[in-house]
């Protein structure tokens, strides 16, 4: 029996296991949508805005480890969802966009709704496809799934024109491809393992430093292995927050600008850095040329040119991680003798010492403005019994989230790392309540963020999606403003968000429930409020204005030299509040 | 990690298909990697081309594009070159202005060069050049002052030679002598 192309579509996704569809129909895909309106195994969520669709692949993508799935129309579809495959390519999410683009015999001729999808999408995406022939279609659409999952996973784009979703051909789904130009290194160099197990077992002063890499992997499990069979302390990226339990004895949190003091100190006075699904981002080694400069360094990754990049390596291991890390632990395993605690008292009082000079603190007044971390940190303890998804936008709040919320598992924590979309935080968060309905979803936002997708919205109140986001309202781009303070003497240029809308009516609006939090004393009952309804929550967090972010590592500084509270000059600005020409009518900075 | 420039030439088996060579044309440009020269033509198998690329850089970033040009999914095989022994060649068409004078003297910087007259005109010859960069670039020199109306160049195509076993060759041209 012939299917047509749009038929064919859906069969194939089917057979790749998907369950859900983010997407916005056009006019060259309105077949593919009435194809897929006449079945029932494939949920299609309608968004908002391409970008949210895009952001709800990547959350459903980042929880589940499954492929997300975008499709959109071609010219204006397309290019809004630019940001989400940007996104996930700088932090390899696996996401397939589907695009629909104008009839073959129309492109180049500048049609109605004519984008170069390819062009346009070539340089942030993994892989991409333009479908010239039908009988193309299956093929190309299990390629792009094995592109997307295998490897370094990452997005991947297949356009496909009209006139293909409209033909007709017989349907014949691949079991298998091969890709010539295309094949991963999984195992790791024998003898470059061997040579790691020796570095490891001679190290005085070794530190593990992880990333999302270790999630794609899924080698949670082989990094807790080797932390605790060899007393490794061990440094988490943003992006690995939950592959190593948070609150585990030998974690020390979250490294690089915004990473704790002791995660910072201990891997630059470290002699071994073991780095795992890592790529040295500038936001973690700070200046490179005063990084680690004792240490001696491993890099387990599975992309070659990653290795290398920033940092010279002395021991390149190219592989996936978790068979990697198996072959390492077996060969410790085998050789390691004595009392480790024993052997690496002398690194873990050193670490402790630093633990207790400077850990993660905030001053909570208990009648005064509330704390931003406060609310996070009461909202890790009032939750963190149920394992919830969190989700964040890009700014302060997020790192107050990354420094406080301690993850205990992987595919928990949804953020924007490389790219630092803002608008990333809400849809990524539906995308996961999507994928799994029955938990508990947040998203931590700011006021400036939440505005970036606030739309969405819409498709969590109609698609039941009861994410409780929280905003941490300052009417500032929070961050900005930090580095204006320190950097730029104070000068707010166009950080200050006069208006901000009343976050609490634009949810009623909606359709969703708003709450507001005003008083430290309210910051348990709201937060247990919002947790007990059963729709999607705005709750607007009325913050300190001026509390800013630490510790700090100045662009380009050295990592054991973090900024640690606000200098005196800027508590002295501060007191000022906001120069007059920036105040808002109702008065909120200077109460 | 301070170390100087040389120029690599890579060659790169690549799938000749739609929009293959804005992958690694993109891949240079978006990631600020060099390209002196660039040439690509299909093979002896016409599902794949092979591209030269002519380049510039420290041993870091020569790594680097090296790594980056294999990670490209459409590349099938990347070889630097200039890693081993090879040859090069370049073709470039010269269109000379002539000048009753000078036509004789262009003649014979192709001859010297062993280049061709492929074209002429009581104004002015088209030679036609082919050899490694240097040769190129010292015809170009000559032909200079008696004016180029226009350049086309290929851009540099590389081989590897084909390594000369040591063994019983060599001892078969010891016994010759």
């Amino acid at each position: 029996m012939k299917l047509s192309g749009s038929e064919i579509f859906v069969e194939a996704l089917k057979r790749e296991g998907v369950k859900t569809i983010f997407g916005i129909p056009g006019g060259v895909v309105l077949k593919i949508f009435d194809v897929l309106h006449q079945q029932n195994d494939i949920e299609v969520i309608l968004t908002r805005h391409e970008q949210g669709a895009g952001h709800m692949a990547e959350g459903y993508a980042k929880a589940t480890g499954q492929p997300g799935v975008a499709l959109i129309t071609s010219g204006p579809g397309m290019t809004n969802v630019i940001t989400p495959l940007a996104d996930a390519y700088m932090d390899s999410v696996p996401i397939i966009a589907f695009s629909g683009q104008v009839p073959t015999p129309l492109i180049g001729n500048d049609a109605f709704q004519e984008a170069d999808n390819i062009g346009l999408s070539r340089p942030c995406t993994k892989y991409n496809f333009l479908v010239k022939d039908v009988n193309d279609l299956a093929v190309t659409i299990k390629e792009a799934f094995y592109i997307a999952k295998t490897g370094r996973p990452g997005p991947v784009l297949v356009d496909i024109p009209k006139d293909i979703s409209m033909a007709k051909t017989d349907f014949k789904y691949p079991e298998s491809v091969s890709i010539r130009g295309y094949n991963p290194t999984y195992e790791g160099s024998k003898w470059q393992i061997k040579q790691a197990a020796e570095a490891i077992l001679k190290s005085k002063r070794p530190i593990l430093y992880i990333g999302g890499g270790v999630i794609f992997s899924g080698a949670s499990r082989e990094v807790r292995e080797l932390a605790e069979m060899m007393q490794i302390p061990v440094d988490m990226t943003l992006m690995a927050l939950g592959a190593f339990p948070g609150d585990h004895p030998l974690s020390l949190g979250m490294l690089g600008m915004h990473g704790t003091y002791v995660a910072n100190m201990a891997i630059h006075y470290s002699d071994l850095v073991i780095a795992v699904g890592a790529r040295f981002d500038d936001r973690v080694t700070g200046k490179v040329s005063e990084f680690c400069p004792q240490a001696k360094i491993i890099h387990i990754d599975i992309d070659p040119t990653s290795i290398r990049k920033n940092i010279h390596v002395h021991i390149p291991i190219v592989g996936d991680c978790k068979r990697v890390l198996q072959e390492l632990n077996q060969i410790l395993r085998a050789t390691v003798n004595g009392d480790q605690k024993e052997l690496r008292k002398p690194w873990w009082d050193q670490i402790n010492a630093w633990r207790a000079e400077h850990p993660l603190r905030y001053d909570q007044p208990p009648d005064g403005k509330i704390k931003p971390q406060y609310v996070i940190d009461r909202l890790y303890q009032l939750t963190a019994d149920r394992d919830p998804i969190v989700a964040t936008d890009v700014g302060q709040h997020q790192m107050w989230t990354a420094q406080f919320f301690k993850l205990a598992n992987p595919r928990t924590w949804l953020t924007s790392g490389g790219l630092g979309t803002m608008g990333f935080g809400f849809p990524a968060a539906l995308g996961a309540q999507a994928a799994f309905r029955k938990r508990l979803v947040l998203c931590i936002a700011g006021d400036g963020s939440i505005q970036m997708n606030a739309q969405e919205l819409a498709t969590a109140v109609v698609n039941k999606l009861p994410v409780k986001v929280f905003i941490m309202n300052n009417h500032f781009h929070g961050m900005v403003r930090q580095w204006q303070d320190l950097f730029y003497e104070g000068r707010y240029a166009s950080s200050y968000l006069d208006v901000v809308p009343d976050f609490v009516k634009l949810a009623e609006a909606y359709g969703a429930a708003g709450l507001r939090l005003e008083k430290v004393s309210d910051v348990d009952d709201v937060i247990r409020e919002a947790l007990a309804l059963d729709k999607p929550v705005f709750v607007d967090v009325m913050v300190d204005q001026f509390e800013n972010c630490y510790p700090m590592i100045p662009a380009g500084g050295c990592n054991h030299e973090m900024i640690l509270s606000d200098p005196p000059e800027l508590k002295e600005r501060q007191k000022m509040g906001v120069p007059k020409h920036q105040e808002s009518k109702d008065g909120v900075l200077t109460a | 990690m301070a170390q100087h420039d040389t120029e690599h030439i890579i060659n790169i088996t690549i799938e000749n298909k739609f929009g293959a060579l804005s992958r690694v044309a993109g891949l240079f440009s978006g990631r600020g990697f060099n390209i002196e020269s660039l040439s690509v033509a299909p093979t002896l198998d016409p599902t794949v081309s092979m591209m030269t690329i002519v380049t510039k850089g420290d041993d870091w970033i020569i790594e680097q594009i090296i790594k980056q040009l294999n990670k490209v999914i459409d590349v099938i095989k990347v070889v630097d070159i200039s890693e081993s022994d090879f040859v090069e060649r370049e073709t470039a068409l010269i269109k000379v202005h002539t000048r009753p004078e000078d036509r004789a003297e262009a003649l014979r910087i192709a001859d010297i060069f062993r280049a061709n007259v492929v074209d002429s005109s009581p104004t002015s010859y088209t030679i036609e050049v082919t050899g490694d960069v240097r040769k190129v670039q010292a015809i170009i020199n000559l032909l200079q002052p008696l004016g180029i109306k226009e350049l086309v160049r290929t851009g540099r195509i590389a081989i590897m030679r084909e390594p000369i076993r040591t063994g019983a060759a060599t001892r078969s041209l010891a016994k010759a002598n």
